[in-house]
């Protein structure tokens, strides 16, 4: 598994919001895309999982390009996002949503109680939850579902869309703690869309730098979370504090 | 106000095999029985001033609750806004007329057809439109439902504006005879086509069509996501409620053995929306009382002659702000759901 963008283009009607942006992600990483808003990271992930068209360019997944590929072809190859602003169905119960996670898998009844238990030994609040309307989770508990949801398909590649958007620092931290899990533990390969660069970089092992619809760094996220431009660009901390 | 909908699903919930089944041989032993309901003198007030109550039965009210089945099917489960249904509702009609004017069909005969010939056209609109949104779907089946009445008004096979007529009444069929004196043998017909449908829908609910269809409304972009094929499952949500459009068109017909352009307006598509709202968006209950109402009581108030549509707009106003998600409305989470969804992008744990 390696997923590939190579020169791709997206637009909005006339407006180019991704002027050309290549990058790698390599079996078992964690990438992270930051940039601020309006960089066109949300329009990447987007792209890849097949909900925006793309104007030129290729995505190659396992050596396929599926740029044309229709969205939900994608997602049986093993390519699951978690939405930004989490897209939680709000009256579905919390176990009805991540069931229609599963709705890719053809072996979905057998796969069913396994992997539910597997989402809920990652997040315990979610099974508290269970049988709750999707729409009255908190903030945290939401993220927790998209992902978990996501999850559900067995993915190889997890596109992760800012899931740190909107929560409270504590949740933050509880978050990224899982989806470093999530990495390490099921050996998923992880897209990570942040604002929030710091976690981002602490947690990714390679990240990419997107401003206006161009990627203008990309190295070591260990790297990147030392140099001082970036530091002083996304990261709130200058040299000079 | 009680939720007249969760206490009646919690006897349900609460019921047996065996009580549930002797609910519905009862209730559609009941239901079905309704023709005679303004036989006795205590039951006298159910009798329509104007048409005949046995007729009534028929069209509007039969014919109604099935076409709001059928839109809800579109409307109530899978979001997609139609202003066109009366379209399905014509070409089913039509195909009525031009199939018993010009072939020896009977309307058994000719039934599987005009619900195929609305499906096609289903399938024919929807391939093109159903990759639009929300308002402007509604835009383009509100336009399809005009051209389809335009051209009925403008074609000379079709009778243009005097449309077809003396199209054939059914065969007798298991000893019922059909014909503008047995009103109820085509009130049978419509309800144990409502059943198959009551059927169709609730089996679809709980399988993946309906968990798919669930997923479309709630969020179009986070339901392909989840690797539903949305425009399949939308045309085919679109297209089955055509064919029980057609369905219902094809018995209209052979019912008043007449079809003509000026009964296929927008009115109708409006109305027909209105028994799925003003009954209960996507509970199949709710739409079928929604339904029964809409068509009976202009009819009971025909009386009061001129202020009909006054009275009639105005129960609507008042039970509309009373009751703003329908009779019986879909189950309750749903509100929770969409209440909770306008802090969903706020900050909290």
């Amino acid at each position: 598994m390696r997923l590939e963008v190579k020169d791709l283009r997206v637009q909005y009607g006339k407006i180019e919001a991704i002027k050309g942006i290549s990058f790698v992600v390599e079996e078992g990483e964690i990438v992270t895309l930051i940039g601020a808003n309006g960089a066109g990271k949300t329009t990447t992930l987007k792209t890849i999982s097949g909900l925006r068209p793309v104007a030129s360019g290729q995505i190659i997944y396992n050596g396929e390009d599926i740029s044309k590929m229709p969205a939900h072809e994608r997602v049986n190859l093993g390519i699951s996002q978690a939405p930004e602003g989490r897209g939680i169905f709000p009256g579905m119960t919390v176990l009805e949503n991540l069931e229609i996670g599963k709705y890719s898998r053809k072996d979905r009844k057998n796969e069913m109680q396994e992997d539910l238990e597997k989402i809920y030994s990652l997040f315990p609040r979610l099974k508290e939850r269970s049988s709750q309307a999707g729409g009255t989770l908190s903030g945290g508990e939401q993220q927790m579902l998209a992902i978990g949801r996501a999850m559900m398909a067995r993915p190889k590649v997890l596109l992760l869309d800012e899931p740190s958007m909107g929560l409270a620092p504590m949740m933050i931290q509880n978050i990224f703690n899982i989806i470093t899990e999530i990495n390490t533990v099921l050996g998923t390969t992880i897209l990570l869309v942040e604002q929030n660069a710091q976690q981002a970089l602490q947690r990714a092992n390679r990240a990419y730098i997107l401003e206006t619809g161009h990627i203008v760094k990309g190295a070591k996220a260990s790297d990147l979370l030392n140099d001082p431009a970036v530091r002083e660009a996304y990261l709130g901390t200058g040299a000079h504090s | 106000m009680i939720n007249i909908r969760d206490k009646g699903a919690a006897i349900w919930e609460n019921w047996g095999r065996p009580q549930r089944v002797a609910f519905a041989v009862i209730l559609i032993a009941v239901v079905g029985l309704l023709p005679f309901g303004g036989n006795f003198s205590f039951t006298s007030f159910l009798n329509t001033p104007v048409s005949s109550y046995q007729a009534v039965l028929v069209y509007p009210v039969g014919m109604f609750v099935l076409m709001a089945l059928g839109l809800n099917i579109v409307v109530g489960k899978s979001g997609l806004l139609d202003l066109g249904y009366v379209a399905f509702f014509a070409i089913g009609g039509y195909t009525a007329g031009l199939l018993g004017e010009y072939t020896s069909l009977n309307t058994w005969e000719i039934l599987p057809i005009g619900m195929a010939a609305a499906m096609v056209a289903g399938v024919a609109l929807g391939l093109p439109t159903l990759r639009l949104r929300g308002d402007y779907l509604a835009i383009v089946t509100l336009g399809f439902g005009e051209i389809v009445r335009i051209v009925a008004l403008n074609t000379q096979s079709l009778g243009a504006s005097t449309g077809i007529a003396a199209i054939p009444t059914p065969p007798k069929t298991f000893g019922l005879i059909f014909d503008i004196e047995h009103s109820n043998s085509y009130f049978w017909v419509v309800l144990i086509m409502i059943l198959l449908v009551i059927w169709m829908v609730r089996r679809f609910t709980v399988r993946r069509p309906g968990r798919a269809w669930e997923a479309i409304r709630q969020d179009e972009d986070v339901a392909i996501l989840m690797g539903v094929p949305i425009l399949k499952y939308k045309i085919w949500s679109f297209s089955i409620g055509a064919a029980i459009g057609g369905a219902a068109g094809v018995i209209f017909a052979s019912k008043t053995q007449y079809v003509a352009p000026n009964e296929f307006t927008f009115n109708v598509s409006v109305l027909i929306l209105a028994c799925v709202v003003f009954g209960g968006m996507g509970n199949i209950w709710g739409v079928i009382l929604g339904g029964v109402i809409l068509a009976y009581l202009p009819e009971r108030i025909r009386f009061i002659s001129n202020a009909r549509q006054l009275v009639f707009g105005l129960t609507l106003v008042v039970i509309m702000n009373l009751r703003p998600d329908g009779i019986l409305p879909r189950k309750k989470r749903e509100k929770l759901g969409v209440k909770n969804k306008s802090v969903k992008e706020g900050s909290d744990v």
